[in-house]
């Protein structure tokens, strides 16, 4: 696929974002929001609010916070709080797909409703795969994939709401482990750039180390901390190899 | 009546805008981003490193039934099996199957 010479239309794009569905990250996703029906049905929430909370909130960290800090009794003030600063990380998630997304035509409208579809699991597609489809296909594309894939995890809610309970533990836990060890893989195999794979190795370090020192912002703290690091190593590495490269010269 | 919709509203309120309104930040930011520009590489550095601090963090601190199991079996079939991963030439079903076939086995051996 090359991402000049393409006449295909809009819509087959859209039907090729929509394949992105049968992909192992799409079903490790599907399983896990199986555990999260069991988590609400468990929390108290009805039926209709998990699948509501599912697809308004489309997050899996948030909704377990979410559902966390309601069932604790806690009031809307402190809900938000919880949720939002866990949310944070999707400013810089989307703002890192959002320049290979759009064209010079796209309209911010059409992001701002595409963004909402940005999670974990589509952020790794639009990373692994925005590059291959024709520039001016690409929102089309992720609207494919990213909305189908909500439309049906929130199905997949309404479904599994009560038969999760019904399996055995062990079963749910080592599900469970999918979800990591798939990011740990994916995104190293997506990353292209030494940045990426320092700021990879900056945020599996920090990431735990923090929890234990700041349990409530750990996640800001390693991302922005290891993030910024890793592009301050990288751009010093990048330095030096133009400083090399001007030596030789 | 309020009290009937509380909760949808809470989930709208708590849930839906708490987590948005920082997609809409990211749309607005990555609109002014070029492609190819410095800021772009440091965004996409603290995106990484803050999905693979939350990824870590399932390893460490997992929640439900496998919060109960040894820390070193989930370190180490993650680590070994990320290891594999990268010595056959980094395909993504190897990194998932080798470290869940390495849990399996460690916590049937130690009778979990």
């Amino acid at each position: 696929m090359s991402p000049d010479s393409d006449d295909r239309n809009a819509l087959s794009w859209f039907f090729t974002g929509m394949r992105g569905l049968l992909s192992l990250p799409a079903l490790i996703l599907l399983t896990s929001i199986v555990g999260f029906s069991a988590f609400a049905l468990e929390s108290g929430l009805t039926r209709a609010e998990a699948v509501f909370m599912s697809f308004a909130i489309w997050a899996l960290p948030a909704q377990v916070i979410l559902v966390g800090t309601m069932a604790s009794g806690a009031n809307i003030a402190a809900c938000f709080l919880a949720v939002t600063l866990s949310s944070i990380r999707m400013t810089p998630m989307v703002a890192s797909v959002i320049p290979e997304m759009r064209t010079r035509r796209t309209p911010i409208w059409l992001l701002l409703i595409l963004s909402h579809f940005i999670a974990i699991t589509s952020w790794v597609f639009a990373i692994t795969t925005l590059r291959n489809v024709p520039r001016e296909h690409r929102a089309i594309y992720f609207a494919g994939f990213g909305v189908t894939l909500t439309l049906t995890g929130t199905l997949v809610v309404a479904v599994f709401y009560d038969i999760v309970s019904a399996f055995p533990p062990t079963v749910a836990g080592v599900l469970f482990f999918l979800t990591p060890v798939y990011f740990n893989a994916s995104i190293w195999a997506s990353a292209r750039q030494p940045v990426v794979q320092i700021a990879f190795v900056m945020g599996v370090v920090l990431g735990p180390t923090m929890a234990l020192v700041t349990p409530e912002f750990d996640v800001l703290c390693a991302g922005l901390g290891g993030g910024t690091a890793a592009y301050l190593i990288d751009r010093a590495r990048r330095r030096r190899k133009r400083a090399g490269q001007g030596i030789k010269r | 009546m309020i009290a009937e919709y509380w909760t949808f509203i809470v989930i709208a309120v708590a849930g839906f805008l708490a987590t948005d309104i920082w997609r809409w930040l990211g749309v607005f930011t990555g609109n002014r981003l070029d492609e190819d520009s410095e800021a772009l590489y440091w965004v996409r550095a603290v995106a990484t490193a803050l999905v693979m601090a939350v990824t870590a963090k399932l390893i460490v601190f997992p929640n439900g039934t496998l919060a109960g199991s040894p820390l070193w079996l989930r370190l180490g079939a993650a680590g070994i099996g990320f290891a594999v991963f990268l010595a056959t030439g980094r395909k993504v079903w190897i990194g998932v199957a080798v470290p869940m076939a390495l849990l399996v086995a460690g916590l049937w051996w130690v009778g979990f």
